[in-house]
């Protein structure tokens, strides 16, 4: 622990076999209980570890220095969710730790002691898990740590431990008048043995949690110091710049690369698996150098279709049988025997996540020439690893990762193939090690790179009794499931179902006594990928701005009829009930271009609700204010939990208002931000964000707050103009008019 | 051989006119704190100031920038640069913070400008300016912070 340079990590990581990353077989045995689930916590509860019995492990997570600095070893990505501030909080607290002396360091990649507790023996970063996995296991390094400190105190004042007390940094003997400060005892601790079952604290001691800290990040990223991957500049380092094929699935048939080379600056060019990387002196020169690149592109088995076709097919595919995902009740007979029948059709577009720093990577061979370093924004590190050595012809121990800070993410840094990393590596080989090569997509590179969130169709049918009441519920959904098709789909796709597709609809917490779900699985080229809250990017939408129009068709209330569907769902309910309050539900007027509307929405374990103020009509939409109320358990930073939904609705704001990423003949029309315009500061609403008090553990809101802000902006447009738009991203022109 | 004055320093460099400010910022200088997002203007990550106005530097050829004084946010720290990276960190506006550079740039000209600029002003100097973490209520919040502690 404790003064040691650095955690110790001399277990052998799980070394995966290519095959069971990359081939498209069956995963091998090192991946059983390979939980990459996004959705992880809520669906698999049942058989989730039990995270209170984690061992503590302070030297693996926290480090004192003789000058009292306290550094927190961080084994997620912070991509901008804060979690660096959330785990230093929850460990500092059981230490006792002075705040102002807490730092942070990102963890080395080592499954075996920085693997996601959620996601099996795998290090990782997602499915809004970082806080909710490590909560138990940074409360017991820390108590642990304190309880050494204390017995080393206890030691050399030779006095009984149970009189010693521990507050912000000081150790304190008060019958004997004696303190130090940490970095006094820390080498002495450091000698030691660890406390197993170290007392934790009784929530009333908390000093931090719940409170607010200030960030850790805060200055570095003011200043211009903060190092994202992006930055990393290693001594004599090249840079690569990728032709990508136009189409998805093109290859390369032949490259003239002689204009390419006379460029200044190029240094090489080489053919990669993913296509030819110009590699330069400099960022520009390598695009100068891709400018002048001539290269004839196979595209026998490239993805051709465009969008409007691709959607085509899904409507043609969503009259056939499915793939059952969920079923109670005889729904058809429940909307056969109705008093009135819904229908309603939603549809999504592809979406990038758009990161403001595009992907990109450095690498390079070390002295030995035997073992790798690595430096990126690493957000699935124990497949990321394997992924590298593979390419390289190395086993997974001989490459470091260094993890960087990374400039957003939303999900596309963490990729079951680990593809830009594979690239990176690819290059490297290709170059033959000569030097560190740094990798850069420009931003072109990124947005028309694929992984995208999928395109999904959504088509639902219900029926009503005479007095509003649900009779029957038909849902059929097709769109590209993320995980068939990935080393993965042995272990998450069930009977067809890929739950990271479904989630949010098919378990749907309503209480509807007739329910059918059917997904199908389009086959298309364009590669699909999580985005900031996965599935329920589109299920919250289709679910929410149904429920509102059987409410509007009953007759009742949104919000009164949400909850009697949700009676059994106490914390749904309590969201609901908070945000309507706040927002000032029951005065409300609705009508003249003015309305609120509703939604509500369980992922990852954690609840949001949201009402949205909007102004509407005439081809146009404004979202003056957003009311959101969020039960996360234990609320371990709130002013955090406030940044991650007010970010939440300006992350998805665009995806509600414009956002879609076209295939025209499978080539993509939107390249830059000019024609994927993220939200923009002239329109983002008012966000006031309230946090139902609980003491029950804490799950995650970095992504939970996305899902309800499309259907709550749907609803008050309902409500301002009486017109329901279903798909997203929302046709205004749909206004004209109203 | 071109030569260019940032943060007050002079330097030499040999670069090709066309070459955008910030890659020789970000490539020659070593000075990354200046951020690449889009390359065309779009996004105002790549933010610096030019005699003190903030200008886009992807779009910024080297070739022109003469005697003009480069800044970065590496090399602000007058009374309004101070206020502002202050307010952003009392109110911790960062998420990823890949774009806060270019934010603090642009929030810096316009408080040096509008001492006291009301949301009108700040939607027109920030909208720029994009933040994919839709961090924009608290910079706005930062900005009116920043100007009640120059007031």
């Amino acid at each position: 622990m404790l003064n040691r340079a650095r955690p110790a990590h001399t277990s052998p990581t799980p070394v995966p076999s290519r095959r069971a990353f990359l081939g498209a077989a069956a995963a091998g045995a090192i991946l059983i209980g390979f939980r990459l689930d996004p959705g992880g916590i809520a669906r698999a509860a049942s058989a989730a570890p039990d995270l209170s019995k984690v061992p503590a492990q302070p030297n693996a997570f926290v480090r004192i220095a003789a000058d009292d600095t306290v550094t927190v070893i961080v084994k997620h990505l912070d991509m901008g969710q804060g979690n660096t501030t959330g785990l230093a909080t929850i460990l500092a607290d059981e230490l006792d730790a002075d705040w102002s002396r807490v730092r942070t360091e990102f963890a080395p990649a080592d499954a075996k002691l920085y693997g996601n507790l959620l996601m099996g023996p795998v290090q990782g970063t997602g499915g809004s898990t970082a806080i909710a996995n490590s909560w138990f296991q940074l409360r017991k390094a820390g108590a642990a740590a304190r309880a050494m400190l204390v017995s080393a105190a206890a030691d050399r004042w030779k006095v009984p431990a149970a009189e010693i007390a521990v507050e912000n940094g000081v150790v304190r003997h008060a019958a004997s008048n004696q303190q130090a400060r940490f970095g006094a005892l820390a080498e002495a601790a450091a000698g030691l043995p660890v406390p197993q079952e170290p007392r934790l604290k009784d929530p009333s001691k908390w000093r931090l949690i719940g409170k607010r800290v200030p960030r850790l990040d805060s200055e570095a990223k003011t200043n211009g110091s903060a190092i994202y991957s992006l930055d990393i500049r290693r001594p004599g380092q090249v840079t690569a710049v990728v032709a990508h094929a136009p189409r998805f699935g093109a290859t390369v048939k032949s490259v003239d690369d002689k204009a390419a080379r006379a460029v200044p600056g190029v240094v090489d060019v080489v053919r990669i698996p993913t296509g030819v990387a110009v590699i330069a002196g400099d960022t520009w020169a390598a695009m100068k150098g891709r400018e002048a690149l001539k290269v004839t592109w196979d595209e026998g088995a490239a993805e051709t279709r465009s969008s409007d076709t691709i959607l085509a097919e899904y409507r043609d595919m969503a009259k056939r049988p499915g793939h059952v995902a969920s079923e109670r009740g005889d729904a058809e007979a429940g909307i056969r025997g109705a008093a009135k029948v819904l229908e309603a059709e939603f549809t999504f577009p592809y979406l990038a996540h758009a990161s403001m720093e595009p992907l990109n990577a450095t690498i390079e061979a070390a002295a030995d020439g035997k073992s790798y370093d690595v430096f990126a924004g690493c957000q699935l590190q124990t497949v990321e690893q394997a992924v590298i050595a593979a390419v390289l012809g190395v086993t997974a121990d001989k490459v470091r990762l260094h993890t960087q800070w990374a400039g957003g993410s939303f999900g596309r840094r963490a990729t079951p193939g680990a593809d830009y990393l594979a690239e990176a590596a690819s290059i490297l080989k290709a170059y033959g090690a000569k030097a560190p090569v740094h990798l850069v997509w420009t931003r072109e590179d990124d947005m028309a790179g694929g992984y995208y969130r999928p395109s999904v169709l959504h088509k639902i049918r219900a029926g009503l009794d005479a007095k509003g009441a649900v009779t029957g519920w038909q849902h059929v959904m097709v769109g590209k499931s993320i995980m068939i098709g990935s080393p993965f789909e042995a272990m998450l796709v069930k009977n067809g179902v890929d739950a990271t597709t479904v989630e949010g609809a098919s378990d749907t917490a309503y209480a509807l006594p007739a329910y059918r779900f059917e997904v199908h699985n389009a086959r298309e080229g364009v590669p699909v990928l999580w985005w900031r809250s996965v599935g329920h990017t589109h299920t919250a939408q289709a679910m929410e701005v149904f429920v509102d129009e059987l409410a509007a068709a009953a007759g009742v209330d949104p919000v009164a009829y949400r909850l009697s569907l949700l009676a059994q769902a106490p914390r749904l309910s309590g969201v609901l009930r908070l945000a309507a309050e706040k927002a000032g539900w029951s005065s409300r007027e609705g009508g003249k271009g003015r309305g609120l509307g509703v939604a509500v929405h369980q992922s990852f374990g954690s609840y949001v609700a949201m009402v949205a103020d909007v102004s509407a009509g005439e081809g146009k939409l404004k979202v003056n204010r957003i009311v959101a109320a969020v039960d996360v358990g234990t609320a371990v930073n709130p002013d955090v939990i406030h940044a991650q939904v007010e970010g939440a609705v300006g992350f998805a704001l665009s995806s509600v208002l414009r956002n879609r990423i076209t295939l025209k003949d499978g080539v993509v029309q939107e390249r830059n931000f000019d024609a994927y315009e993220p939200t923009r500061m002239s329109e983002m609403p008012k966000v006031e964000v309230h946090i139902v008090p609980s003491d029950a553990a804490p799950t995650g809101i970095g992504e939970p707050g996305v899902p309800v802000l499309g259907p709550a902006i749907s609803n008050a447009v309902f409500a301002a103009t009486g017109r329901r738009l279903r798909s997203l991203p929302l046709d205004t022109t749909a206004l004209q008019g109203a | 051989m071109l030569k260019i004055s940032v943060n007050g320093t002079s330097h030499e460099i040999e670069a090709d006119p066309d070459m955008p400010l910030l890659w020789v910022l970000r490539d020659r200088l070593d000075l990354t704190g200046t951020k690449y997002g889009c390359g065309i203007a779009q996004c105002g990550a790549c933010t610096v100031h030019l005699d003190g106005q903030p200008v886009r530097s992807c779009q910024t050829r080297i070739g022109d920038v003469g005697e003009a004084r480069i800044t970065t946010i590496e090399g602000v720290d007058d009374r309004v640069a101070q206020a502002v990276q202050g307010a952003w960190r009392k109110l911790d506006v960062v998420q990823c913070g890949y774009c806060q550079s270019g934010q603090i740039m642009s929030a810096i000209g316009l408080l040096s400008t509008n001492p006291k600029p009301s949301d009108g002003d700040i939607d027109g100097a920030m909208d720029g300016n994009i933040c994919r973490c839709g961090t924009y209520q608290r910079i706005r919040a930062a900005i009116h912070e920043a100007a009640r502690s120059l007031a």
